[in-house]
């Protein structure tokens, strides 16, 4: 997957664990947004006709387009809906999330 | 000159585009319409791309330490500087001998038109080579919806409250696009993430041209605008197609309307869709389509010629 | 020796300011013009023109964004360079504070000017000595020579490792800024071997990207200051070594945090900051001649400050005066609030007074500084004096 993951973020304990001034490394992640979400946008791979409106428009950038197929990084979709909207082929489904 | 360069560039698309994420793991609303415009120019940039922000949204969920959602370079920058700022990416770059990278801007409406239009002034004067975009929601979205320079006619926000005296924001917005084409920059435009591929097309554009360039993208907030977070696009698409929100460009001193359609779609429809504009009365959308109708009328006789 | 090749000049201070930049080699300078600040920039700009000097100029539009490019090309790892001076530096608080936060180690010259209104573009230190809190190092000069050695040592230390923090140059409006001198220049190998490239691992780059200026919250925050704060302190030693090697380079040394000018056997010391240091050297050895125990205190940094060195110096002396080319209204001199604090640390039981004066450009006479002194004397045995003091006020007051 080409994109960043969530990394293991140990706190610091030490004064000189932290960085020195306000710089860290680039798309560092200590956390996700799953929780963020109520509803998860489901892909139809077969109504999906892979026009990647919904790759484009996605505002978090959690739908894959690798090796052809359309599916989403679960980690970071927070739910919008975007996608489902913006769906010509009505391929994707916002189902809600089981608490 | 640059034309002909221009046709020479590849067209980027989401087929060919880079798998490749620079905005990731953000803490942006659902639904963001800002976050799409700086995710898709940042893929059409590529890696080799000093990104700047002022404070705003995507710079306050962007960065919060230890959770740094840029995955290229990337920093804050005083609200009222960061044109001047990236100016300096660019020019300390260039003096550390670095070659074949790219300095890009992404401030909002407020931070473009109103606190930061002097130093974006002062860039393109310079002919700094920066891209600068204005992600534009139509107000202060980060501090809770305050009106801005670009907060339209009858908006109604937490400063321009809507009552019986007074119905929401009692003026236009600023006319940024020909603001910045007055200072003779070498590339312009303007852009709604509600046309996603012709964004691109744009930023792909002004990434091939060494020099100041501008794009002010309408980039919709379903957080401040009162919209289903899901129709973050649809409502960016409508705001041009019923005349609102212009597409052009202006380079080499020429503007061009990129969509100049015979028929606008219904104002009525796109405002009172969304919750800053449900008080707005017949007589206040007579108004707003009045002003819209005297802008195209200005735009058709000096513009397309 | 012929490493040991010189060129004394005639130039200005603001002059002087410029060759220190230009031997100093910064990529990039943005800067806005400002009086008394101009010549630099002028100058800085000519040698640009004719090649003397490989850096690039930015013609910013206002100070906020000369400031802002400074941190811009500085977040690339570049050694930049700006100016300013007054109502210029205060437009530039925001980025100063930013700057400091962000460890940027951005040199600026500050032209000590009054600040508005009434507007004056005549000399005080009410400008910098506001910004004592936008964490900078500030450190103040008192004639052109030093102007030129501290820009060179200024990026030493700003650079350093342990250090990464602003730092400002201050030179009196004017009187500095607009005062011809014979200046030694030094040669330029000589200064490449004293301030090697600006090499940090704190920069955006392409093999090591980096996200910037970040936000960090409650949990953090305190961290990041008191980090900010130790390399504050960290960077006396830093300015102390750096001192030294400078020396026994160049031949030239300034004693480091401060100079210590016949305090070994005062009774009365003159704390100074700046140009008027000057003066008060000739008031002093004139009333040594006359067998008076007096000295000088010439505060050179402003922030760290020489506490260390205050507090030693209060068991040695009877009474101590500070000159403030400043005021904080309500209160007193600035400069006599932190020379006050670290006497109270010691437990010093001397006389002190703060003496205002000097403000928008008035002249500071001999006649007023002698004044000073026998005021110090006197207060030794007897203290019925104000502890402020407008010193030079033209007329009646009623008080």
């Amino acid at each position: 997957m080409e994109r960043p993951v969530k990394k293991d973020f140990k706190r610091p304990t030490h004064i000189n664990d932290y960085p020195v001034g306000p710089q860290y490394e680039a798309g560092h992640l200590a956390e996700t947004n799953a929780s963020w979400r109520s509803v998860r946008p489901v892909v139809d791979n077969d109504k999906c006709i892979n026009c990647l409106i919904c790759y484009m428009v996605c505002p978090d950038g959690t739908i894959m387009k690798t090796d052809g197929k359309i599916s989403v990084d679960y980690d970071y979709c927070k739910g919008c809906g975007v996608c489902a909207h913006e769906c010509p082929k009505d391929a994707i489904a916002m189902v809600k999330e089981e608490l | 000159m640059t034309n002909d360069t221009v046709l020479k560039i590849p067209r980027i698309t989401p087929k060919n585009m880079t798998e490749k994420e620079f905005f990731y793991g953000h803490k942006a609303c659902a639904g963001c319409g800002g976050s799409v415009a700086v995710r898709l120019a940042l893929k059409v940039l590529g890696e080799r791309t000093y990104t700047a922000l002022p404070a705003g949204c995507m710079a306050a969920v962007g960065f919060i330490f230890p959770q740094m959602a840029f995955n290229t370079n990337a920093l804050i920058t005083t609200f009222p500087g960061v044109a001047s700022m990236a100016s300096g990416i660019a020019a300390g770059a260039k003096a550390l001998g670095q070659k074949d990278f790219k300095t890009v801007c992404f401030a909002g409406d407020g931070g473009t038109a109103d606190i930061g239009l002097q130093a974006l002034s002062g860039m393109i004067d310079r002919d700094d080579d920066v891209l600068y975009i204005c992600y534009d929601n139509e107000a202060y979205m980060n501090t809770g919806i305050q009106k801005s320079g670009l907060t339209p006619y009858g908006t109604l926000t937490t400063t321009t409250p809507a009552g019986k005296n007074i119905h929401g924001t009692k003026t236009n917005k600023k006319n940024l696009f020909e603001i910045i084409a007055a200072h003779d920059i070498k590339y312009a435009a303007t852009a709604s993430i509600g046309y996603p591929q012709d964004y691109i097309n744009k930023v792909n554009k002004a990434k091939h041209i060494k020099g100041a360039t501008f794009i002010h993208v309408y980039a919709s907030c379903p957080t401040g605008w009162g919209t289903p977070t899901n129709t973050s696009i649809e409502i960016a698409r409508e705001a041009v197609d019923c005349g609102l929100i212009f597409l052009a460009e202006y380079q080499n001193g020429d503007y061009k309307l990129n969509k100049n359609p015979k028929e606008f779609k219904s104002v009525k429809e796109y405002l009172t869709k969304q919750g800053r504009f449900k008080h707005m009365t017949d007589a206040d959308i007579e108004q707003v389509i009045a002003y819209r109708d005297m802008k195209w009328e200005r735009m058709r006789r000096n513009w397309n010629s | 020796m012929e490493n040991l090749k010189t060129n004394k000049i005639f130039i200005s201070g603001d002059e002087a300011v410029a060759h220190g930049v230009r031997l100093s080699r910064p990529h990039v300078i943005a800067a806005y013009p400002i009086t008394p600040q101009t010549i630099t920039v002028e100058r800085l700009s000519e040698m640009v023109e004719n090649g003397e000097l490989d850096s690039d100029y930015m013609h910013v539009e206002s100070e906020h964004s000369a400031l802002s490019a400074a941190m811009g090309a500085s977040s690339v790892g570049a050694r930049t360079f700006t100016a300013t001076s007054s109502q210029g530096l205060l437009y530039m608080v925001e980025a100063m504070h930013y700057a400091s936060g962000g460890r940027y180690p951005i040199v600026m010259m500050n032209a000590n000017r009054s600040v508005a209104l009434p507007w004056s573009i005549y000399g005080d230190q009410r400008d910098s000595l506001s910004q004592l809190d936008s964490g900078w190092i500030q450190v103040y000069v008192e004639d052109a020579q030093e102007a030129l050695d501290m820009m060179i040592q200024a990026y030493k230390i700003a650079e350093h490792a342990k250090v990464l923090t602003p730092m400002m140059v201050n030179l009196d409006g004017f009187i500095l800024t607009h005062t011809y001198e014979m200046v030694e220049i030094p040669d330029q190998a000589m200064v490449d071997k004293f301030l090697p490239v600006f090499e940090t691992p704190n920069k955006m780059c392409f093999e090591n990207p980096k996200n910037m200026a970040f936000s960090s919250q409650p949990d953090d925050n305190t961290e990041f200051k008191y980090q900010q704060n130790q390399a504050m302190f960290d960077a006396i030693e830093v300015i102390e070594q750096t001192e030294k090697e400078f020396g026994e380079l160049f031949g030239r040394n300034y004693q480091s945090m401060v100079e210590e000018i016949n305090c070994d056997d005062a009774d009365a010391v003159l704390v100074t900051l700046g140009s008027i240091t000057g003066t008060v050297r000739v008031v002093m050895e004139q009333l040594r001649a006359r067998g008076l125990k007096v000295g000088i205190l010439k505060i050179r940094y402003m922030r760290p400050f020489p506490e260390k060195e205050i507090m030693a110096l209060s068991h040695k002396i009877k009474a101590i005066g500070v000159i403030d080319k400043d005021i904080s209204f309500g209160y007193e001199g600035t400069i006599f609030t932190n020379v006050n604090s670290a006497l109270a640390k010691s437990n010093a039981s001397i006389f002190k007074k703060n003496f205002i004066g000097g403000l928008g450009g008035r002249d500071i006479t001999k006649a007023e500084i002698e004044k000073m002194y026998h005021d110090l004397l006197a207060g030794i045995t007897s203290n019925n004096q104000k502890t402020v003091e407008f010193f030079n006020l033209k007329v009646e007051t009623n008080d």
